[in-house]
């Protein structure tokens, strides 16, 4: 008999519990192969059936690059900090793409699961950690574009590329954080659906995408910094372009709120699932 | 790891007066936020935090005190009708829900099997879709692999085994299901019976492999409302009616006294007081009853397509009736009307004096209806003249699958509601004429699909 558990504490113990309770990430690293299984479900169901497939990960930053290139480089003449504006937007539209993407489907991969919910356990929180990492997927097709843009328009990266990962994790802990916030609040209150295209587009326009953070006075950048996507956006344009935007107390401040976001999203989560396959 | 000495006298599960308590209602509507901001600023003027106590709502046990224990290697059965816990119980044994009262131990790997093709994503292959729901239901990618030839093989599926399953017959769809399933291995298989599916030939398969999964040595629990089913798998079984545990014997005498709970208790009375009327009110319904019936008139539990059903309805009369016309009206779940009766059209009439009690009651015989959620409507008035009472929707109608129809009709999925009485005829070859007054081969009455 070939039993490879997975579920097998010595003696599992089911009891009504109360108010917060411990987050046992240990149960979604047992889970990880069933991680792997929705993130590769994810992705091939979202390009399945399309014609131009994997392309909509690419085509989707691009064409909002031209358009703000168009409308907000060109006409309105928005300063970008001394780097081509089509560069400028790329860099910041290929992380925010992802933010979005991460932020939009996870806030409903709990109530897109109902089905799975009601008829089978396993750790909830394994749901939307799965849709942000299918987004990472397409983050990394849409990347390679973005040095082929620096190529044409001759920008070099500085050796301060290396820190870029780290400002790729931020992303991930900020679409992660919000996405297990929403996702919970979803599965009660289905007000979460009308609220996150708009929320989306508020926190696009809070993130210095289609202008630079240089543009605000220096004493609110700090506060400004408490939204995380701003430490990633500029983060992201200070190593790759070389920006004047070099990670001081704003990236500080933003990689403390997305760990707020994150840790309060997790403990809120895991308080919210009791009830979720009773009313999902 | 499943060493019989070990852990001999530790039952493998043990539940201790598992209650599970449900509000009435909380299902059926989501809340806003703005229901919430006035619930919670309600409830935070009397105390903090404590979910659950936010409405007076109504509330109910769907599960109270039943307490178990089942040693390793046993299988045990968990009868009872809907609404009598089964579900409940299982949802919180696989850890779906959590208990309100009581605990549960289990030791070793728990599966449980609520429903078929659980996981399953139409726009995937077949192969795509046994690495899938096998993942959600625990096995790990290593053991899927192992056994997928012998999955495919078990579901006869192979040719198809590249195919979208969106493009799967219902019955391969299924097979492929319950073989994902089938081919869980925990220490603790927790089953619903209702996975026993396709034609005939196959459920024999299913329950076969069921009963070899019980031989070997681990411990399951099967849950069920098909006496046959259960009998003769199980060494044990547990009656539970209304929440409780009401009894706990062999298999054969829970069968015997779960039949007779069947028959003695009918389906309770709608009381219409609190309803929403119409008409003038010169009499009122004050009462429904639904009563499914087996062809020989006795009562069954359960609405199933081709039961008889009794509509047993009272009347209170306020002032004078004259020759006043009653009527049901059957709609399906989105109020889509689908069939009616009234007294006139069979030319009787119903005429009260006032405070007159009248008891008005539909056979409906053979009733096609497929399995789902209707709803029933009462009226009495007269043509266009005038409407007496009415009350649009009085009653909700379960018509339930039939488990023995079951074994030996395939159900496809489909919106359709009704079925109609036909004639098959299946003959040996294409004949260039009809053979005038020739017998049909198979002449039993069949209900569509």
């Amino acid at each position: 008999m070939v039993t490879q558990s997975i579920i097998r504490p010595a003696t599992l113990r089911i009891e009504p519990t109360r108010g917060w309770v411990p987050l046992r990430l240990g149960e979604v690293v047992a889970y990880r192969e069933l991680l792997f299984f929705l993130v590769w479900r994810d992705l091939k169901v979202r390009y399945r059936q399309t014609v131009l497939g994997v392309a909509w990960a690419v085509l989707q930053p691009l064409l909002t690059m031209l358009v703000f290139t168009l409308f907000f480089g060109r006409l309105a003449r928005v300063p970008s900090d001394g780097v081509p504006y089509s560069l400028f937007a790329y860099t910041a539209l290929v992380p925010w793409t992802f933010f979005a993407t991460g932020l939009t489907m996870s806030s409903n991969s709990l109530v897109g699961s109902a089905n799975l919910i009601t008829k089978v356990y396993f750790p909830r929180l394994t749901l939307p950690l799965a849709t942000v990492l299918a987004g990472l997927v397409d983050f990394a097709l849409a990347f390679p574009l973005l040095f082929g843009l620096m190529w044409y328009h001759g920008v070099t990266p500085t050796a301060q590329v290396v820190w870029l990962p780290l400002f790729i994790a931020l992303a991930f802990i900020t679409a992660l954080g919000v996405g297990l916030w929403l996702s919970a609040l979803n599965v009660e209150f289905r007000d979460v659906r009308h609220v996150v295209p708009f929320l989306t587009q508020l926190w696009m326009f809070a993130t210095p995408i289609a202008y630079p953070s240089s543009l605000l006075p220096e004493r609110w950048r700090v506060v400004y910094a408490l939204n995380p996507m701003v430490g990633v956006v500029e983060g992201f344009r200070w190593a790759l372009l070389g920006t004047d935007t070099r990670p001081g107390p704003m990236v500080l401040v933003s990689a403390a709120a997305a760990l707020a976001l994150l840790v309060g999203g997790a403990f809120f989560f895991r308080r919210m699932e009791r009830t979720f396959a009773d009313v999902v | 790891m499943s060493s019989e000495g070990a852990a001999a006298d530790v039952p493998v599960i043990r539940v201790e007066r598992l209650g599970k308590q449900y509000q009435l209602g909380a299902r059926a509507t989501h809340r806003t936020i703005r229901e919430a901001f006035v619930d919670g600023a309600r409830q935070a003027a009397r105390s903090i935090g404590r979910r659950g106590a936010r409405r007076s709502a109504e509330r109910f046990w769907a599960l109270r005190d039943v307490s178990f224990d089942v040693a390793h290697g046993e299988v045990v059965g968990v009868i009872g009708r809907n609404g009598s816990g089964k579900s409940t119980l299982l949802k919180i044994l696989s850890r779906i829900v959590e208990p309100t009262a009581g605990a549960v131990e289990l030791q070793g790997r728990v599966g449980s099997l609520l429903e078929v093709g659980t996981g399953f994503h139409p726009d995937l292959t077949g192969r795509e879709n046994v690495f899938l729901s096998g993942a959600i239901l625990g096995m790990r990618r290593a053991e899927i692999a192992a056994k997928f030839d012998e999955i495919v093989d078990f579901a006869e599926v192979e040719r198809f085994v590249d195919t979208q399953v969106k493009h799967y017959s219902s019955g391969m769809y299924m097979r492929l299901a319950f073989s994902v399933a089938a081919h869980l291995e925990p220490d603790i298989l927790i089953v619903d019976e209702v996975l026993a599916v396709g034609d005939a030939a196959f459920q024999k398969k299913c329950l076969g492999k069921m009963g070899s999964v019980a031989r070997h040595g681990r411990t399951v629990l099967f849950v069920s409302h098909n006496m046959g089913a259960v009998v003769p798998l199980c060494s044990r079984a547990l009656l539970l009616d209304a929440g409780r545990m009401v009894l706990e014997a062999d298999p054969i005498t829970v069968a015997a006294r779960y039949q007779a709970t069947l028959t003695a208790a009918p389906t309770d009375a709608t009381d219409l007081e609190s309803a929403e009327h119409f008409g003038n009110g010169k009499a009122r319904f004050v009462s429904l009853r639904l009563v499914p019936e087996r062809r020989d008139g006795t009562t069954r539990e359960m609405m199933c397509p081709g039961s008889r059903l009794r509509i047993e309805t009272r009347l209170v009369a306020s002032a004078p009736v004259e020759s006043a016309n009653v009527g049901i009206t059957i709609y399906d779940a989105s109020g889509y009307r689908l069939l009616d009766a009234n007294t006139a059209m069979q030319g009787r009439f119903v005429s009260l004096a006032p405070d007159d009690e009248a008891r008005v009651d539909f056979a409906l015989e053979d009733v096609r209806l497929k399995p789902g959620t209707y709803l029933v409507g009462l009226w009495i008035g007269r043509g266009n003249l005038e409407d007496i009472d009415g009350i649009l929707y009085a009653a909700t109608l379960e018509v339930e699958p039939d488990p023995h129809q079951l074994q030996h009709s395939e159900q496809f999925p489909g919106p359709y509601l009704c079925a109609f009485q036909h004639v098959v005829t299946v003959s040996a070859a294409p004949s260039t004429e009809p053979t005038p007054g020739g017998e049909p081969a198979v002449a039993a009455p069949v209900a569509a699909s």
